[in-house]
């Protein structure tokens, strides 16, 4: 086997800003379009941005694929206003240009092996999650998510994901769906009736779903966050240690079955 | 015609754009990028005698015009670099310089020795500069007698193009540049990362897993330049020359302080495609002034 797997199909390119939607004071929509044909993107691929402008903006930033237009060569990424960086992206407008590498990283496992998965997102760790769900429904496959956040406000985007199949919601305050944690959410009595679960979000939710997926038995995938200097796997700044030792979560990643994982 | 060839010791090399160890992986990470064929020569990753895991995530911390690394020289070792990943870069028609590493002088003596047997890569850097590993690494290149221990040692075993890779992290670091140039050094690189750290004000944490590490990026660019124009002023040997490097004119600023060639580091992070646009900035500076020898850029600063 060799010892280099570059995905070739990765590039960098100046996309246009063609669309821009801001879904509430945090989180905004950026839709891209490549003057290209895109190639193979996987769900749970990322891209790297440039940001321009922004003096304290020194790194790009990696921003999962939130979901992709193939006949109209267009991505869009879901952004949480974290810091300078994702806030000057979203100072930009219908008509700038954005450089991108990408697509970069390996995605989730998406194939009609599984019957009814369960995708599990935190927050703006729901990014990964709408390509993936979209992919899995074309494969034939019963969807189900589970969002949660601190309150209402933090629930994001529900109706996508409800054109996917059952939405279960989870607040800390319970001003929408059930009150408490998502991991404590009734629907996660039932996990052993999933064949999969698929999550992003902060580490401690993340830590605390791999838990429970071992508990009952249920294969899972994690997409990983880790703090990135190139995301080309050319740094080996943003490691994970696994059952392999240390991995780049750029480009062993993002996405890891738990199992490889010194978590559990 | 124009000429970009320059000489480290007695190898040519066919224009003075190099990439730095530890931000250029091995090469085939920059294949969907740009034509690594085009570079006058690329420093692979840090190498050690036996497989290293590195220091504990995190290891990276974005700071001003920069970033803190302490990766620790995470590697397979030399033998997996010499049977699986050499066969796969050694066809690149490019100087290929390993970059090595050690804890002891004999490991640096046995990882060197293995190299020297592989027919396509041309040099090593010998790495006495790594502020990041708790033995060996900058302690090496900290004080003279150290530095030239290793160096010495390593020439006789190692039959090829040696360069030696200085710390900052020093009161004179052109006396040490001077120490290995005595005992044999075909040239020296500088400058590698400064010491540094970064702390988180809100969860009162280190931003790195090791507390310190090395910052690289134009924040160290002025340090780095001033280093290389002191060491150009004790030494004959070529001086290769980097820290901070994100253009042609960054480049060329090296170059005029003294630098024979310059290494591309933290800026491919940025920009994949930096080193070819370095190199073709550099080409379209000698047509705007009129030179023909990119040699005569060296030490060309004028008074
Ligand atoms: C593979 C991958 C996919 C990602 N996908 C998305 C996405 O789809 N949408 C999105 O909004 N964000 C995503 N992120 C996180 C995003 O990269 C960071 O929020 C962003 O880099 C913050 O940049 P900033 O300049 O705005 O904030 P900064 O000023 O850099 O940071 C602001 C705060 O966010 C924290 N932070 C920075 N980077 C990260 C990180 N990687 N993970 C967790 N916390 C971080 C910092 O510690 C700080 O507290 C992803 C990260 C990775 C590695
Ligand atoms: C992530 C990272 C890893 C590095 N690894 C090595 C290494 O293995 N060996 C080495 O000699 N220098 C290493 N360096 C130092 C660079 O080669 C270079 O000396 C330094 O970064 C300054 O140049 P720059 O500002 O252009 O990056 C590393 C730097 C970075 C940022
Ligand atoms: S971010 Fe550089 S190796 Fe992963």
């Amino acid at each position: 086997m060799a010892y280099f797997n570059i995905n070739h199909h990765q590039h960098s390119e100046d996309l246009l800003i063609v669309g821009k939607r801001d879904i509430n004071q945090s989180y905004y929509v950026l839709t891209l379009k490549s003057s290209y044909q895109f190639p193979l993107i996987e769900p749970g691929q990322f891209v790297n941005v440039l940001v321009d402008n922004s003096p304290t903006t020194f790194l790009r930033r990696p921003i999962s694929i939130y979901d992709v237009d193939f006949e109209q060569s267009t991505i869009d990424l879901l952004i949480l206003k974290a810091g300078d960086g994702t806030r000057k992206l979203a100072e930009k407008n219908i008509g700038d240009m954005v450089n991108l590498l990408f697509p970069l990283g390996r995605g989730f496992t998406c194939d009609a092996s599984v019957g009814k998965v369960l995708m599990i997102g935190g927050g703006v760790g729901l990014a990964p999650l709408l390509f993936l769900g979209k992919q899995l429904v074309n494969e034939g496959v019963e969807v189900h998510t589970l969002i949660g956040g601190r309150s209402k406000d933090y629930i994001i985007e529900m109706e996508k994901f409800e054109l996917l199949g059952k939405v279960y919601i989870s607040t800390d305050d319970g001003s929408f769906g059930e009150k408490g944690l998502l991991t404590a959410n009734s629907i996660i009595s039932e996990l052993s009736a999933f064949d999969k679960v698929f999550t992003c979000g902060p580490d401690p939710m993340m830590k605390a779903v791999a838990l429970l997926c071992d508990a009952y038995g249920v294969s899972c995938e994690v997409s990983l966050e880790n703090l990135m200097a190139c995301g080309i796997g050319s740094c080996l700044c943003c490691v994970e240690d696994t059952v392999d030792g240390h991995k780049c979560a750029c480009t062993d990643g993002p996405v890891f079955n738990t199992k490889l994982l010194k978590w559990i | 015609m124009m000429n970009l060839k320059v000489n480290i010791g007695n190898l040519e090399i066919k224009n003075p754009v190099m990439t730095a160890s530890g931000t250029f992986g091995y090469g085939p990470e920059f294949d969907p990028y740009i034509d690594i064929n085009r570079l006058g020569g690329i420093v692979v990753k840090g190498t050690t005698l036996h497989h290293r895991e590195g220091n504990a995530y995190p290891r990276m911390a974005e700071t001003p015009s920069g970033m803190l690394n302490s990766v620790g020289l995470q590697n397979k070792g030399v033998d997996v670099f010499c049977n699986e990943i050499y066969p796969e870069i050694k066809h690149y028609n490019t100087a290929i310089f390993v970059n090595v590493s050690g804890s002891t002088v004999e490991e640096y003596i046995e990882t060197a020795a293995r190299i020297n047997e592989l027919d396509h890569i041309p040099g090593i850097e010998l790495n006495i500069s790594c502020p990041n590993v708790k033995e060996g690494g900058m302690a090496f290149g900290t004080s003279c007698p150290s530095a030239v221990a290793v160096t010495h040692a390593v020439r006789q075993v190692y039959h090829k193009s040696l360069m030696v890779k200085l710390s900052p992290n020093v009161t004179n670091i052109a006396e040490i540049a001077k120490a290995v140039q005595d005992v044999g050094a075909d040239s020296v690189s500088l400058i590698n990362t400064l010491l540094g750290m970064a702390i988180n004000a809100e969860t009162r944490r280190p931003a790195l897993s090791t507390i310190t590490g090395g910052l690289s990026g134009p924040a160290v660019k002025p340090i780095a330049l001033r280093m290389v124009w002191q060491v150009a002023q004790a030494v004959k040997i070529p001086i290769i020359g980097m820290g901070g490097i994100m253009n042609a004119t960054d480049a060329i600023e090296f170059l005029l302080a003294g630098a024979t060639a310059v290494q591309v580091g933290t800026a491919n992070f940025i920009d994949p495609t930096v080193t070819i646009k370095v190199l073709e900035g550099i080409e379209a500076y000698m047509l705007r002034h009129g030179i023909s020898d990119v040699n005569e850029l060296v030490g060309g600063m004028r008074a």
